[in-house]
């Protein structure tokens, strides 16, 4: 029965208990390759295409358009040809919806952990083996973001490499404070001493937005620390940023205010969710987050322009670097990539806006997958 | 970081944190320090179910136990904002504010407007609302809609430890008169927290559900009947949507009418008394402003026009039950027909 892979209910995000079929994507008796999109499902905080794991024969289609069901419940089945239908059926039929643990994942431990760094105590999440011998996979969320914005990537790339997401100072549910004078320098600092808190000395990185420009200060001020780049709608290359966005998200204070702000981070609007609204004014109505990110704008896209290019630095470092845009992206112009140091892979996707982790989840989790196996073993 | 707290911790926290942040944050009421429970003022049970149990060792004589006279009290709780302080006034249950109706709807709501504007008074009511209790009829009384009548006054009536903290905080920071109401049945009702401090801002209504059949509006208690009643619905394929209010004074009509211009049809539940209530002005709003949006009739779950019995088998049938709200559901889709 090994032969039989299940097609599962994905989780996506910690809070995410039960997600509703949209359609499917492929018919049955397609072969399916890994990352290929495969259904559509929609929680309540987003709709995104499901991404085959694993490779095979899709040989039946168990969930329908339109059926509510549990994280891990089974969507479909693959198999080669030679199992026969009866075994399939069994499969089907012996098949549990494993217990949801509440709060922590049983195979990695807690889901979220926190430590103090520089008198900030920081939420962190790590996945994927302990033990590796690969190097950990950082990930750095952009302004205003947190460590929820990698939903789609986090467990994919766990299963390549250790992955390690936080939420930067005065972000998500890491303490409402700003290291320094919130220059880019002060939070490339701020995530180093974050590493050594928690004992890593080197990683791959990977920023968006304004996490890409802080992964690149990382790469200038210590590139032993940092093997590999992915820098995803990364500010750091050119000036321009969209300012009635920046000023936007900080200003709007309720649903109505923040939703036309929040639309223009995709290039398909209708993927903001009255959830992901109501998650951002949870944080947003924390006190001193209206003060920080003021702050933060302003020290680094005060008057809509960006106060620190790094990335146009790194021409001729020894760190590889990634570039991935989407080519509607509306905060930060997807035309920076020709900005790119002269050794970058540099890849601009269709049908994506600034969100493109998200809204291209496959081909941005093989574009990092690629980085950190191609990267050069230290 | 967020953790799973009561809506009566939620409470209690909110007050700690705004008594921490600003020394102008004081405490009235009665009991709020003593009571049973224990040996001494310190250790106190705080409060007729608890609630501020713990606040007088912390903040000290900022918290003022009361003698039994809400006509004094409450005044003198107007008075201290009228003069710059943000005091919280505990009333035990809403039922005891007639006999403080006068610095209430005459005093403190009118400041503003008869001093043009120059005269501020920031204070917050706290009370218990709603039956249930088994407290008979001048004990489980929901009075939103007395309040909600005046101008002048704000009132709010969470459904969940989440808002209750960010809507108390920010009653406690606004500078008008607030009537908070706390359901006393949802006290021991759980959710997810943050520690740090937050508000909400008046006047925007929650989602709790989304559907595109039928808009459910209510507020307090009901948002919970109303969401079991809307898992049973959606079994026989309807999906409602439900809207709570969370402020019922200042009011957020757009959500109420954008919901109804997506659905179509519109049930109002109400812990209230049916005249007069939140739900038949809610009803009014909607057809004055989105009557072609309506493809049947309103339909309203409401308490009866009586005083609570104190029969529990009485008590329980005149607080609106989620049978009631499937059945109002189901009438509105039919057009009003039984």
């Amino acid at each position: 029965m090994s032969a039989i892979t299940p097609i599962v209910m994905p989780k996506w995000g910690l809070s995410m208990a039960e997600g509703t079929v949209v359609s499917w994507l492929v018919e049955e008796g397609a072969q399916i390759t890994v990352g290929m999109p495969i259904l559509e499902v929609e929680s309540d905080k987003i709709a995104n295409a499901v991404e085959a794991p694993d490779p095979g024969l899709l040989r039946r289609r168990l969930a329908a358009a339109g059926d509510l069901l549990p994280v891990k419940a089974l969507l479909g089945v693959m198999a080669p040809a030679e199992v026969s239908e009866a075994e399939i059926d069994a499969y089907v039929a012996g098949y549990v919806v494993p217990a949801a643990t509440e709060g922590e994942d049983a195979e990695s431990g807690p889901a979220f952990l926190f430590t103090e760094v520089d008198g900030i105590r920081v939420r962190y999440a790590r996945r994927g083996e302990p033990a590796s011998t690969q190097l950990p996979v950082l990930f750095l969320h952009g302004f205003g973001g947190d460590l929820d914005n990698w939903l789609f990537n986090l467990d994919t790339v766990a299963a390549a490499a250790p992955v390690i997401a936080l939420d930067l100072p005065a972000h998500g549910q890491s303490d409402v404070r700003l290291p320094g004078g919130a220059a880019l320098a002060d939070l490339a600092g701020f995530v180093l001493h974050f590493l050594d808190a928690i004992g890593v000395e080197r990683v791959h990185a990977v920023g968006h937005s304004m996490g890409g420009a802080v992964a690149a200060q990382m790469a200038l001020a210590a590139p032993q620390r940092v093997a590999s780049l992915v820098l995803i709608a990364s500010a750091g290359l050119g000036s321009e940023i969209n300012r009635g966005y920046i000023e936007g998200f900080v200003a709007a204070a309720t649903r109505r205010e923040l939703k036309p702000v929040i639309e223009q981070l995709f290039a398909d609007p209708g993927l903001v969710s009255r959830q992901l609204l109501d998650d951002l004014l949870k944080f947003k109505r924390l006190d001193g987050v209206s003060q920080a990110l003021t702050q933060l704008g302003e020290v680094l896209f005060g008057g809509g322009r960006q106060a620190a290019l790094p990335v146009t630095q790194l021409a001729g470092g020894k760190v590889p670097v990634t570039l991935v845009w989407g080519r509607e992206d509306r905060i930060i112009p997807a035309a920076h990539a020709a900005q790119a140091p002269a050794a970058a892979k540099v890849q601009v996707l269709e049908g994506a806006g600034h969100m493109v982790m998200m809204e291209k989840a496959a081909d941005v989790n093989t574009l990092i997958l690629a980085q950190v196996k191609g990267a050069a073993p230290s | 970081m967020a953790r799973k707290i009561s809506m009566k911790q939620a409470i209690n926290e909110a007050l700690d944190q705004e008594m921490t942040r600003d020394p102008l944050v004081i405490m009235m009421g009665e009991d709020i320090v003593g009571g049973a429970g224990g040996n001494g003022e310190m250790d106190a049970w705080g409060g007729v179910l608890g609630v501020t149990k713990g606040l007088y060792a912390k903040h000290g004589d900022r918290l003022l136990d009361t003698p039994l006279s809400e006509s004094a009290y409450i005044g003198a709780a107007i008075g201290a904002a009228a003069c710059g302080m943000r005091p919280v006034a505990e009333l035990m249950f809403i039922d005891f504010m007639g006999v403080c109706f006068d610095q209430i709807y005459n005093q403190a709501a009118k400041f503003r407007y008869m001093f043009g504007g120059k005269a501020e008074t920031p204070v917050v009511i706290r009370a218990m609302v709603g039956a249930g209790f088994r407290a008979a009829a001048q004990h489980s009384q929901m009075l939103t809609p007395l309040f909600t009548h005046i101008p002048g006054l704000k009132v709010v009536c969470p459904s969940t430890p989440y808002d209750t903290k960010g809507l108390l905080i920010q009653s406690i920071r606004d500078n008008d008169p607030v009537i908070f109401c706390e359901h006393k049945n949802l006290y021991g009702f759980e959710g997810e927290v943050p520690e740090a401090s937050y508000t909400i801002p008046f006047g925007e209504a929650a989602i709790v559900r989304e559907g595109k059949s039928v808009s459910i509006v209510t507020y307090g208690l009901m948002v919970h009947r109303a969401l079991e009643a809307a898992a049973a619905l959606a079994k026989e394929g309807i999906e409602a949507e439900i809207v709570d209010l969370r402020t019922l004074s200042p009011l957020d009509i757009d959500t109420v009418i954008e919901s109804v211009e997506k659905t179509g049809h519109l049930v109002c539940v109400d812990e209230a008394n049916p005249r007069c209530s939140i739900a038949a002005d809610i009803s009014a709003q909607v057809v004055q402003a989105a009557f072609k949006a309506l493809r049947g009739p309103i339909q309203m779950v409401t308490a009866p026009h009586t005083p609570v019995p104190f029969s529990p088998v009485l008590e329980d049938l005149y607080i609106p039950s989620v049978a009631q709200i499937g059945a109002a559901v189901r009438r509105a889709l039919a057009g009003g027909s039984h």
